[in-house]
């Protein structure tokens, strides 16, 4: 958002950079239950993204004053590798992954069933392995992967994902270059059974028509990606079950 | 969880997923929206005369009251004992619960952490506190023997139907074994056939989704441990 660059990021026919149209997703992959000692996980990648959940609980909530005696709290922890990006991060909580963090933790509050856990916590852990621009789309879109993965109740499985705004045209999923010089970036979380959204940030300028017809094609990427999180909890019972029945 | 012998096509169902549009009431692990029945954990769709639930295939064990449960000693209190029984909360014993007379401050004589013990749950309240009993035909303080611990979810296929798995594990490792509701289980008996049974328990645990297991399961033990004639024959 805040560089500059005389790099095309849309060219004049209509294509971005990494030969997609405004319209088009990166690829997803997504496979749940890759972990043996989570309760629950998830790898997820969207392009070059590559990102691990994993989920514990519910269990007994430490430190005991962040108990709530009426429902479970969702403990969301965000960390980006240090080799995640091109420039060596330095490792350790900072100011963008604790909102990160925060922000995750609430979206998932709003979709797992709290209430059936009074005093527990439920813990998420994303990893962030490989970034290029929408992390936090996809550790949101991994954790309600590894949630249902883990068992726990909730009323739905979350995907996410960005719309954004470069070269004065409306785009799905950023990749890097458009979100560092692009105008706009635009990540929401719906709950897809109902449409609600649960999370919702805006970075930059756009126009409040610019901005609905984002929002328009992030909810119809999120139903895509939908679809991708049911097949990957689905595939895992369908192979086993192969697999027990020869 | 015992009714499902109608079992159709067992159609694995993920939270949010539509479990039923027609007016069917929403059994376990299902809640209403617009009035539609969708599954809220991962699982296997389950109809029972007129309500639709899921069978959950993941998950942690929560007690419900008259659970026969397995628990570890985990802290001491001057009247009671903390036990993990595998829930997300550890359920205290009191003394007054226990089959000894028990001075006050002396609990630590009794058991001390690390013991494990066999347990009923009384009950479970609303705000989710577990109280449990040893004070039952059967309950006891376990010594020996080694505790194998599966997903809660699969206890009811290591028991199989009418307990057909657990006597045919049994009757075959000549061992001595105890399912917890939560998922944990002992196996008492000689060193190589209690192995054997522990495996063929993990065994049931990784291929709980299958079919025909009873008899896999059986040709697994066979091939570990040679039954005798007489014992082949009797067993089916």
């Amino acid at each position: 958002m805040s560089g500059h660059t005389d790099m095309v990021l849309v060219d004049e026919n209509g294509l971005r950079i990494d030969g997609r149209t405004a319209d088009q997703h990166r690829p997803f992959k997504i496979e749940a239950g890759v972990l043996n000692n989570a309760d629950g996980s998830a790898y997820v990648e969207i392009g070059k993204n590559k990102v691990l959940a994993a989920v514990y609980g519910p269990r007994e909530c430490h430190p005991r004053h962040l108990q709530d005696p009426t429902k479970a709290i969702v403990q969301c922890k965000y960390n980006m590798q240090s080799f995640s990006v091109s420039d060596r991060k330095r490792p350790g909580p900072d100011r963008r992954s604790i909102e990160i963090s925060k922000i995750i933790s609430e979206a998932l509050e709003k979709v797992v069933l709290t209430e059936l856990y009074p005093r527990a916590s439920i813990d998420v852990y994303i990893e962030i392995l490989q970034a290029n621009a929408g992390t936090r789309c996809a550790g949101l879109t991994a954790a309600s992967v590894a949630l249902a993965d883990a068992g726990i109740p909730m009323r739905d499985i979350v995907p996410a994902l960005a719309a954004g705004k470069a070269d004065g045209h409306v785009l799905l999923d950023l990749n890097k270059e458009e979100d560092n010089y692009g105008q706009a970036d635009v990540p929401i979380a719906i709950i897809p059974s109902t449409d609600e959204i649960v999370l919702l940030q805006m970075d930059g300028n756009m126009t409040r028509e610019e901005f609905d017809y984002g929002i328009k094609m992030a909810v119809a990427g999120c139903h895509e990606l939908h679809e991708l999180q049911k097949d990957a909890l689905k595939r895992r019972y369908s192979k086993k079950a192969q697999e027990g029945s020869e | 969880m015992e009714k499902r012998n109608a079992r159709q096509t067992r159609q694995i169902v993920v939270p949010g997923d539509i479990l039923d549009g027609t007016g069917m009431r929403p059994g376990e692990n299902a809640y209403v929206l617009d009035g539609k029945v969708r599954a809220s954990v991962m699982g296997v769709r389950n109809v029972f005369q007129n309500t639709v639930g899921v069978i959950p295939l993941r998950g942690g064990y929560m007690p419900t009251s008259g659970d026969t449960v397995f628990g570890v000693i985990v802290d001491i209190g001057p009247s009671n004992w903390l036990v993990d029984i595998g829930a997300p909360y550890p359920a205290p014993l009191h003394v007054s619960e226990v089959p000894w007379k028990v001075e006050f401050g002396d609990t630590s004589r009794f058991l001390t952490i690390g013991n494990v013990v066999l347990l009923k749950v009384l009950a479970v309240d609303e705000s989710k506190k577990i109280s449990v009993t040893m004070k039952d035909s059967g309950l006891r303080k376990i010594e020996g023997g080694r505790l194998v611990k599966i997903s809660h979810t699969k206890v009811s296929r290591v028991i199989g139907k009418s307990g057909s798995m657990i006597s045919m594990l049994k009757n075959m490792t000549d061992c001595r074994i105890t399912v917890g509701q939560n998922g944990w289980i002992w196996v008492y008996g000689e060193d190589e056939e209690a192995d054997v049974a522990v495996e063929a328990i993990k065994m049931i645990e990784d291929l709980a989704q299958s079919s025909n297991l009873t008899d896999r399961i059986k040709e697994f033990i066979e091939k570990k441990i040679p039954q005798d004639e007489e014992y082949d024959e009797g067993d089916e």
